[in-house]
């Protein structure tokens, strides 16, 4: 038997978590209030979850990296969050919701725990709405969605382009609460550096405060772990700057394991890099897939008298675009998932079709006209202007576009200086999501007793591809209705522990390595910056452990990445002192830990002897490029154990049963 | 090696070591700036280069880089996020400036919001103003009605939106003569006074947060309106009406009581 134990509950499925709820340890009011909880990071997930958290009646000490918690990179979400409201009466059910995300998933992820998921997404809805989150409307009162990709029915509910700031504001206005009671100690301007662990169980952090540069002890009876996802491996994607993996890497690094690295997201819909000096790259939300048809001229010589700046986008004549999503997956059309979205985006920049201007040349347009035309048409209709020509059309119909998506254009608009009302966008895929994580279990425990992963930073939920507007809930979900419930199962073993002290040998020790780690920084003084070893480890990774794989350029990756890492310990430069705010200190502890989980990500990969959602290898596709699945040999999470080395990492199976969903081949034809 | 249209500018830039230094403006040369680099990307540059001579970097603020986190809060040639309308600094690109500019960038600077470090300010005051108030008090166990019992009108729940678009970053205070916090304040009144989810505690809410807004020190509002312009996110000053009507009509309400 594996060493991973899943603990799903018996029963049927839709039972499961009904019952878990019903037979799992409770801890009693008095009680929680002799009880401590760390949790680090305070986006949806982490905020959701002190919030709740406090309310219980836990002391919680909440960490973040940012000046405040509202600035966690959950703000960023554009699209929306699904919930299998069924309030546009089209078919959606829980089940449904559960299916779509297994499907889109690409069957790797864990049943019971993505169908828990589907059941508490209205809950997350109705709770929102109730904290005061003010959710897109209908002129009738009732509340507004819209459709994303890989699904056939409405269930996403959307504050604009930036449901995620809304959202995130929510949790942050639950949390205040909570800080103003002081049931929450906020630690703004903080980061964990290192976990503790006492008898085996999480029972604290070091932190190191970023404006003094203080190294912190601080203890707790649970530590729970809410620091996103790793996709800043990349160097560049539409994480924010300071998204790291730290978090997740120091507990892997003391006993947590860690699952399908290699399951990274590419977003079909960002816009393109401008060039060397780039430092992120901005998402456009998939949402536009809604409205916005995706097409590349259908002749090559078009493409590069595009590419040349000899002809613009609208120069091309209807008959001679290649609206290449509707063509190849005509049940779906612009609204296929995310990974096949991609792929079809690169395939055709290979194939010399691309229109990017920039140095790169790879770019596809997102092309809103016929949606401008279609609204506005509805629109003269509604007003009774039945003469309308078509200048007011497009008038009418750009201020629903506006209406629907004005901050995404204007955001296009500032960074590329391009009017998107009136010339198609340009897109190309980019690094945006990682399904990969930390190992949990159905109680959202990781391998290390007493320490949790919840939301991007673990693994269970989106398999080999996560469909659009499921992050959000999966983040709300585990913070606001699962984690609560399943910790106290746990804390309920630890209402005679008392406080935990911080003057104990264990804490000894793992303050002083995080101290002798910083000290290696400042007094290395070497050549290079922390960046220019991030920008390599990034091409490395973006060329070779991308969007397309192979078994050759993998293992050459894990040398390549081998190399820069012994590099990288020996040249590195860091300016300043340990003893003040020093960004290039926090950089430097965190680029280590990417060059790290770059090689055991590879690794991953090249072990993945198939292609499923994100993951893409070009030895196991079909004729017409499409995903080569292995259900036989490859239907399990891997989970990886640290020994010492990235190369030593050791891959435990968790296998995968589907019983509610019959395992078949994606087809979104 | 310079291209066509890359810029050479001159940054006097506000350096200062930490909360107890009296800080100063530093001089430094860019050269070959892309016009389609944002203007951090700018700074990453410069701090390269620092980097490179063995000097220290300068220290600001800036995460999401897309606009929405409110991270990043430059005062660029007496500007709250500098020229533009409706953008954070990492929204301003680099083709709004000349070959051969010279740039200022300073810090916001409010009592209520010290420095750090360099260009970085400590802008906790906000977090207490919210815990003071800047909440709808219902527990998140998702025990509550149905998100469609109460339907609530297109118009007010698009205004409570616009209202709750505010991003936090602080350039209202650092544009304000008397350096208020009433535009940051109000936008947070505003969104919950137009639901009604929030009209239960309205008054406790309004009360609160503005005595807690007194009591960081941040100024009086004397209607100047020069927050609305430099707001990234075009918060209304209809807002800050609103919110004082709704302080108003809590006093008189608290007489009462």
């Amino acid at each position: 038997m594996s060493v991973l134990d899943s603990k799903i509950p018996e029963g049927p499925i839709k039972d499961k978590w009904t019952n878990h709820k019903n037979n799992i340890k409770l801890v009693n009011p008095a009680n929680k209030r002799q009880i401590d909880v760390i949790v680090v990071g305070t986006g949806l997930a982490g905020g959701s979850a002190c919030a709740t958290l406090a309310e219980l009646g836990y002391n919680v000490k909440a960490f973040c990296y940012q000046d405040s918690p509202r600035r966690a990179h959950s703000i960023a979400a554009q699209g929306g969050i699904n919930a299998a409201k069924n309030y546009q009466g089209d078919g959606d059910s829980t089940y449904r919701l559960f299916y779509d995300t297994v499907k889109g998933g690409d069957y790797r992820s864990r049943e019971a725990n993505v169908y828990r998921l589907a059941e508490v997404s209205t809950n997350i809805i109705d709770q929102c709405v109730a904290q005061g989150v003010p959710f897109a409307r209908d002129y009738g009162g009732l509340l507004d969605n819209r459709s994303f990709g890989g699904v056939q029915v409405s269930r996403t509910f959307y504050a604009k382009g930036q449901t995620g700031q809304q959202l995130l504001l929510g949790c942050y206005s639950a949390m205040s609460r909570q800080i103003g009671k002081g049931k929450i100690k906020m630690y703004n301007r903080h980061e964990m550096v290192d976990i503790v662990k006492i008898d085996g169980k999480a029972r604290g952090i070091i932190a190191r405060n970023l404006i003094t540069g203080e190294i912190e002890r601080h203890s707790a009876h649970a530590v729970v772990i809410a620091s996103g996802g790793y996709g800043n491996v990349f160097f560049l994607s539409t994480n924010a700057m300071g998204s790291n993996v730290s978090a997740s890497w120091k507990i892997h690094k003391k006993g947590a394991f860690f699952a399908n690295p290699c399951f990274t997201q590419i977003h079909p819909t960002c816009i393109p890099q401008h060039g060397d000096q780039q430092s992120k790259l901005t998402l456009m939300s998939e949402s536009l897939r809604n409205d916005g048809r995706i097409w590349v001229p259908a002749k090559k010589e078009d493409a590069e008298a595009i590419r040349a700046g000899k002809l613009k986008p609208t120069d091309i004549a209807e008959a001679d675009r290649d609206y290449y999503l509707e063509r190849r997956y005509p049940s779906f059309g612009n609204l296929v998932p995310r990974d096949v979205a991609s792929r079809a985006a690169k395939e055709r920049s290979d194939a010399g079709y691309g229109v990017g201007t920039n140095e790169s040349g790879e770019a596809v347009y997102l092309d809103f006209s016929s949606a401008i035309m279609r609204y506005g048409q509805e629109q003269a209709n509604i007003h009774g202007v039945y003469d309308a020509n078509d200048a007011k059309i497009r008038e009418l119909g750009e201020a629903v576009v506006e209406e629907k998506y004005g901050n995404l254009f204007q955001m296009y608009e500032k960074i590329t200086a391009d009017n998107p009302y009136k010339t198609p966008m340009k897109i190309y895929p980019a690094v945006h999501y990682t399904m990969g994580g930390v190992w949990v279990d159905y109680n959202l425990m990781t391998t290390i007793e007493g320490c949790y992963a919840i939301g991007e930073a673990n693994f269970s939920d989106h398999g080999a591809n996560r469909l659009g507007a499921s992050a959000l809930m999966q983040g709300l979900a585990d913070g606001y209705f699962v984690l609560p419930y399943t910790i106290g199962d746990y804390l309920a073993d630890d209402i005679r522990t008392g406080a935990i002290p911080t003057d104990s040998p264990e804490f000894d020790e793992a303050e002083k390595a995080v101290k002798d780690q910083i000290d290696f920084f400042i007094n290395n003084k070497g050549s290079k910056s922390v960046d220019h070893f991030h920008k390599r480890l990034g091409k490395v990774m973006w060329n070779k452990v991308g969007m397309a794989r192979n078994a050759t350029g993998l293992k050459e990756a894990i040398e390549e990445i081998k190399q820069i890492r012994a590099e990288f310990w020996k040249d590195v430069k860091v300016p300043g002192t340990a003893d003040s705010m020093n960004p290039e200190l926090e950089k430097a502890g965190r680029v280590a830990d990417f060059l790290e989980l770059g090689e055991l990500f590879a690794r991953d990969a090249l072990l993945r002897e198939e292609s499923c959602g994100g993951h893409f290898r070009e030895e196991h596709s079909t004729a017409e490029g499409e995903a080569l699945r292995d259900d036989i040999n490859f239907t399990y999470a891997a989970a990886w154990e640290f020994k010492g080395e990235p190369s030593e990492a050791e891959v435990h199976k968790e296998g995968l049963t589907y019983e509610n969903i019959e395992l078949k081949t994606r087809s979104y034809k | 090696m310079s291209t066509a249209n890359g810029l050479n500018l001159t940054l006097k830039v506000w350096r200062q070591k930490n909360n107890k230094d009296k800080g100063k403006l530093e001089s430094y040369q860019v050269t070959d700036i892309s016009p389609d680099s944002s203007f951090l990307e700018m700074m990453d540059i410069l701090n390269e280069q620092l980097i490179d001579e063995g000097q220290d970097p300068v220290a600001f603020d800036h995460d999401c880089r897309e606009g929405i986190c409110g991270t990043c809060s430059m005062y660029i040639n007496g500007e709250a996020h500098g020229p533009g309308r409706g953008i954070t600094t990492c929204q301003l690109h680099m083709r709004e400036f000349k070959n051969g500019d010279t740039i200022y960038i300073e810090p916001w600077r409010a009592k209520a919001f010290p420095v750090l470090k360099d260009l970085v300010v400590d802008r906790s005051g906000f977090d207490r103003i919210m815990a003071a108030g800047g909440f709808i008090s219902v527990n998140t166990s998702g025990n509550t009605q149905d998100a469609n019992n109460i339907p609530i009108p297109k118009l007010e729940a698009d205004k409570a939106f616009d209202a709750a678009t505010c991003i936090g970053c602080g350039a209202c205070v650092a544009s304000c003569k008397n350096a208020s916090a009433m535009l940051f304040v109000s936008a947070k009144v505003s969104q919950f006074a137009l639901l009604p989810q929030g009209r239960p505690e309205a008054a406790e809410r309004v009360q609160n947060m503005v005595k807690q807004m007194d009591e960081e020190g941040f100024g009086n509002c004397s209607n100047t309106g020069a927050c609305e312009v430099e707001c990234p996110k075009g918060i209304s000053l209809e807002n800050i009406a609103r919110m004082n009507r709704e302080y108003l009509s809590a006093s008189f309400k608290a007489e009462e009581a």
